[in-house]
């Protein structure tokens, strides 16, 4: 019996024993991961199996529809185009053991923001691109790093749960949104603002089409090489930076930080704020590039998606990447699987399964004959 | 006490770790009515044999016997049910709780209702009978640390524990408060109990101890022999396999400028309770400042006022900066060195590699840092430069810190320090917790950083290192501090009173001279 | 507005944060921060409704509490032995509980009469104000919920498995040291708080607002039940205020909605209808502010969380 184990007279002639690992082999993190997903698919496809479908064909159909063609892949990268930003929102908080689970609200007031340039009407017609997109951009990462700045404020100044808060937040974004698209910017009633100018969209490869055509109905956007320069920048700014050091520093050991001289409620405050632009600007690509108009339902959750692709790469920025795209896959394909929570529940049992894994990481576990 | 018949015999106990052997076919045996006293230094696996006999680690192999009949524990409750009860070295009380639940926890009685008038009464009736006094409703927070053992010997008689073993029971104790425990334990085994005492103090054991058993590396050196005869050198020897008593060569050293100011210091404990007062201090450049006390009298939040990490009033300063309520960046800047208490949980990041903690101080400034950015490669041969230098061994630079052994980390916490070039070093219990050799480099260290200027603030319970160590001591009791004088003139006996507050200046107020 | 139906009203929909926040409450303090509590409730309410609509609705209660039991012992399992992240395995059953609930409630009759009776007990609801927000026309699980609450605090406080369970949330290695066995009470005591979410889950979609709502239903419930258990210093009493005052804000602000005019002026909110979403933010932004008020309180008096809580308990662990 073990140190580690709790006292358990076990029936069965062998006994599982784990031992406390001296070190960790490189590459177990990734071979972990994949062995999760792998298990959390099976768990998936027995679920699946029970509800009267066809796991086969579920998944078959998941993989055609986002990987078949090219016209599938790039719709498969505007979808993972969202979830870049908001799994980096996600890996730079959890880093540091902030647990910013409302990226949603965060998307939601980026997208208002960038919104608001176009809507609010305060530049002329015709007011070109260059001038637009970095505003409408600008727009929607100050206000999501506002409203991830003010559960980190709460945080660093009264100890408020930022868990809770940013929750709520989520809620509160999702009313006021609301409030704008059915009230002052609604179009004619209906639940959406109008089409943004030409100018405010994101260009995408079908815009140039005239150039190539094999860009034709290409829908990826600009949005998607911004989520990839701003991955690269995430990982650089986390361990090549100051910042980012001691960032790494407080998620391991925050009194050791405290020691080492770190503020941390500033730099609480400081990466919260970072944390809520990237997710806002996962909202504004959105409306700029996908939907081209404010409405209230179009986000198919990123924000919460982007916690399991934070956790499915381990919190490593360029790892976001791959998660990203594989997690647009699932929500690509999943608008059209019924029953409608699917894509959900995988999710769930992915990241279940993920961080269940993580054990392995911690102890070898050996079979052992009694 | 020339009963021989065996309390409690251990035979061929083997218990392995992750990369360590930590007992390797020990065989150890407790008479009746006897005070056993298992030696050895840290690490050498005495910790463990006793956790394995209180039921908290299971025996890989080897057989116990408690009163002839082979016993297999599995938990501290199948300890306790053969008589076995454990004090830990860290008490195992719940703050929250009064003194009465805590002896209650775990317990099939009361049934179901807690009838807690009943019980306070029991308890006070124990208490009495064993001399130890405590207040049965008092919550364990408002109890001193003497206090809290008490409470851990009485929760463990309360079971009806006859065999106790108290893991270095004496570690928190002012010399009266350890004679005290050990007329309670002279007591307790002239009515038939028997005691296991674990320690590394030499002169204990030979005060209270009838037999004595040494460990070594997880072995065995000496095994049950009577301690009467016993000089503290023969004990060494067994312990270390070497003549241990360490030699220092002091070199002499005429103080310079004053760095560390202390000027009516006070401060409040994270309890709310006053716990330093009105401190006053000084201290000069190449000189040692040693002081002296029992744990909980305010040691640590001095080094946290100092070094920034508390607030106070009062006026601190360093070379002549005022660093008091200043933030702990500032006191880095000014030159203030922190050797903290707690290695793992303040001195290191565990899951990080070396580099990483290595530059904890440095990383704000050139080399390394670069404005925001850090030069990675600069960090790194900087680290495997003070790794070289300090010998901290480990597999690489990028080895996560949890992996390395007390001694290792210690090596690793004082590289940082010491190469920020820092004018004020405040090390608190440096060498606890260490091995002999890692104890030695420790001290070393600090001598030659004191004949290069540095000034230091040992503050230790271990008043032998501090005799040996520093230029002047001063003692620490209850929040306020005596004055220094020349160690040369220290006399141990009057320390020891002052540790415990029966004597205090003869000046009337603390107002240390440097 | 009526405000003893505006009041009932609160205490009936209260009590679904009353037993998911009981429930967290018991788990917190034996150390384990459970936040799958909305998972939890959502598959309680599927369980609860579809077993009760179809075959019996006492069944459905019990089975309910089974399942939400159930889906906490998996968070038990992945926190307390494989020692995982508290906080994030909580959020993977949330989202586990939900899309697992959507999955299989598919098809479900999306209204229903309330499969619980409904209570009026006969002295007690003629009394003046009191009688008509509390006793009169409530469920039987809003009055399980009045009993739960000084059960659960005679049950902490005054009794020796209370006693166990206190220790272990602040202080494990100490009653672990004396025999108690952390393991087996932090399991029970999150299945226990996991029952309980599947009755507050239950109770919603048999007995509220009977029926399976897939998507609106529990918009916000567990979360809040979770940050009542802070406002509540996870004491029982200051938890099931939270949960009537927090829902009666919920209630408020819906009822606002309605009259033409509110206190002799025209009611903003009844004529431009966008507003109201204004109006909807109130409950989470009284959350918010109630989160506050306990920090700073907490603060002030030096209280806090069971000290245990959200590491996870490895006996004899090796330090330096």
């Amino acid at each position: 019996m073990s140190a580690t184990s709790p006292t358990r007279r076990s029936l069965l002639p062998f006994a599982l024993r784990m031992e406390r690992r001296l070190e960790s082999p490189r590459g177990l993190g990734a071979l972990t991961t994949i062995g999760a997903v792998v298990v959390a698919l099976l768990i998936s496809a027995v679920i699946i199996w029970w509800q009267g479908g066809d796991p086969i064909d579920v998944y078959a159909h998941i993989v055609r529809s986002s990987l078949g063609s090219i016209g599938v892949v790039s719709d498969t990268l505007v979808k993972a185009t969202p979830l870049i930003f908001t799994g980096l929102a996600c890996s730079v908080a959890f880093r540091m053991r902030l647990w910013n689970i409302g990226a949603e609200g965060q998307l939601m007031m980026g997208a208002w923001g960038a919104s608001a340039v176009v809507l609010v009407g305060w530049l002329p017609d015709g007011t070109a691109s260059f001038i637009y997109l970095p505003l409408m951009l600008l727009a929607g990462l100050g206000m999501g790093g506002l409203w991830g700045g003010i559960a980190g404020w709460l945080r660093a100044r009264f100890n408020v749960n930022e868990i809770i808060t940013t929750l709520m937040l989520v809620y509160i974004s999702q009313e006021w949104v609301k409030f704008w698209v059915f009230g002052p910017w609604s179009e004619g009633g209906f639940q959406m603002t109008e089409r943004f100018p030409r100018e405010a969209w994101l260009p995408r490869l079908t815009d140039h089409s005239d150039l190539v055509s094999d860009f034709a109905g290409l829908t990826v956007h600009l949005g998607f090489a911004l989520a990839v320069v701003a991955a690269v920048a995430v990982w650089w700014f986390l361990n090549r930076t100051g910042k980012g050091y001691e960032i790494r520093l407080i998620g391991d050991n925050p009194r050791a930080a405290r020691y080492a001289g770190i503020d941390i409620g500033r730099t609480i405050i400081l990466v919260m704020l970072i944390s809520g632009a990237l997710a806002g600007l996962a909202g504004a690509a959105e409306v700029s590039g996908v939907v081209h108009r404010l409405q209230d339902n179009f986000s198919p959750g990123y924000g919460f998606t982007g916690i399991i692709v934070a956790f499915l790469a381990r919190f490593n920025p360029l790892g976001v990447i791959v998660a990203a795209i594989a997690f647009g896959a699932l929500i690509l394909a999943g608008r059209e699987i019924q029953p409608a929570g699917i894509p959900q529940m995988i999710q769930g049992v992915v990241l279940f399964c993920v961080i269940a894994s993580d054990v392995f990481l911690r102890y070898r576990v050996r079979l052992v004959r009694r | 006490m020339t009963e021989t018949t065996l309390a409690v015999e251990m035979r061929g106990i083997v218990k392995r770790f992750p990369g360590v052997v930590a007992n390797d076919h020990v065989d150890f045996d407790v008479r009746v009515g006897e005070v056993h006293a298992l030696l050895g230094e840290n690490g050498a696996g005495k910790s463990t044999l006793m956790n394995i006999l209180a039921g908290l680690y299971g025996a890989d192999e080897g057989t116990i016997r408690v009163h002839d009949r082979v016993v297999k524990l599995h938990s501290p409750r199948d300890a306790i049910a053969v008589g076995l009860g454990m004090v830990h070295q860290h008490f195992t009380l719940v703050d929250s709780l009064t003194v009465t639940e805590n002896i209650l926890l775990g317990l099939d009685e009361p049934r179901f209702w807690m009838n807690l008038p009943l019980y306070e009464a029991k308890v006070e009736s124990l208490a009495a009978k064993t001399g130890l006094a405590v207040d049965p409703a008092a919550k364990i927070w408002q109890l001193s640390v003497g206090e809290q053992q008490r409470v851990e010997i009485l929760k463990m008689l309360y079971r009806g524990a006859e065999i106790l073993i108290m893991d270095e029971p004496t570690a928190v104790l002012a010399p009266q408060e350890i004679d005290e425990l050990f007329e309670t334990l002279r007591g307790m085994t002239a009515a038939g109990a028997s005691v296991v005492f674990i320690s590394h103090k030499l002169d204990e054991v030979t005060r209270i101890a009838d037999r004595v058993t040494v460990m070594r590396r997880g072995q065995v050196t000496a095994a049950g022999e009577p301690a009467a005869g016993k000089t503290k050198r023969d004990l060494a020897q067994l312990m270390v396999g070497r003549e241990v008593l360490e030699s220092i060569d002091k070199a002499t050293v005429s103080p310079g400028q004053i760095v560390l100011e202390m000027t009516g210091v006070s401060a409040t404990s994270d309890r709310g309770l006053r716990c330093l007062d009105a401190v006053d201090l000084r201290i000069r450049s190449g000189q040692i400042i040693g002081l002296a006390g029992v744990a909980g009298n305010g040691q640590s939040e001095l080094a946290e006022v100092i070094t920034g990490l508390r607030e106070c009033t009062g006026s601190i300063k360093v070379n002549g900066q005022e660093l008091a309520n200043r933030p702990v960046a500032e006191a880095i800047d000014a030159g203030v060195a922190h050797v903290p208490e707690d290695r793992t949980g303040i001195g290191s990041a565990p899951n990080l590699s070396l580099t990483d903690n290595l530059i904890m101080k440095a990383y704000r400034s050139r080399p390394i840092g670069h404005g925001w950015s850090i030069d990675d490669s600069v960090a790194r041969a900087r680290a495997q430069e003070l790794k070289d230098l300090y010998e901290v061994s480990a597999p690489s630079i990028n080895t996560q810190a949890r992996l390395l052994s007390g001694g290792n980390l210690q090596r690793l916490i004082l590289a940082r320090e010491i190469s920020s070039e820092p004018g004020l070093m405040v090390a608190v219990q440096p060498t606890r917790g260490l091995d002999v050799g890692a104890i030695e480099t420790v001290h070393k260290l600090l001598l030659e950083q004191r004949e290069g200027g540095m000034a230091v603030l040992l503050i230790s319970e271990d008043l032998d290192e501090i005799l040996m160590l520093a230029d002047r001591v001063a003692v620490i009791y209850e929040g306020r501090i005596s004055r220094s004088i020349p160690v040369g003139e220290a006399e141990v006996g009057e320390l020891g009173l002052m540790m415990t507050g029966s004597v205090t200046d003869a000046t009337a107020g603390p107002t240390p001279r440097a | 507005m009526n405000l003893e139906l505006a009041l009932a009203a609160g205490i009936s929909s209260g009590t679904v944060l009353l037993f998911a926040a009981i429930g967290e409450l018991f788990a917190e303090r034996a150390g384990v921060i459970n936040l799958g509590v909305q998972g939890m409730m959502f598959v309680g309410a599927l369980v609860g409704f579809s077993v009760g609509y179809n075959i019996d609705p006492w069944l459905g209660v019990v089975l309910a509490m089974v399942a939400g039991a159930l889906l906490a012992a998996l968070h038990g399992l992945v926190t307390i032995h494989l020692q995982a992240n508290q906080i994030v395995s909580g959020l993977a059953l949330t989202f586990l509980g939900t899309g697992v609930a959507l999955v299989l409630g598919e098809g479900l009759p999306s209204g229903s009469s309330p499969l619980l009776p409904v209570v009026t007990l006969p002295l007690l609801a003629d009394i003046p104000f009191v009688g008509a927000v509390f006793f009169s026309e409530q469920s039987i699980l809003v009055y399980a919920g009045y009993l739960l609450v000084p059960l659960t605090s005679i049950w902490i406080f005054r009794t020796r498995p209370g006693l166990h369970l206190r220790a272990v949330g602040e202080q494990p290695s100490a009653a672990d040291a004396l025999g108690v066995n952390v393991y087996r009470q932090r399991y029970a005591y999150v299945m226990l708080g996991g029952a309980l979410a599947g009755l507050a889950g239950a109770y919603m979609t048999m007995s509220q607002v009977p029926g399976w709502h897939a998507d609106q239903t529990f918009i916000a419930q567990g979360w809040i039940a979770v940050a009542l258990v802070i406002f509540g210093q996870w004491k029982p009493g200051r938890t099931m205020f939270g949960a009537y005052m927090t829902a009666f804000i919920f209630r408020l602000s819906l009822d606002l909605q309605g009259p033409k005019e509110l206190f002799g002026i025209p009611n903003i909110f009844y004529e431009y209808g966008p507003s109201t979403f204004v109006l909807g933010m109130l409950p989470y932004i009284t959350v918010i502010l109630v989160l506050v008020f306990a920090a700073s309180e907490a603060n002030r008096k030096r209280i806090g969380a069971p000290a245990s809580l959200g590491t996870p308990y490895v006996r004899g662990e090796r330090g330096h």
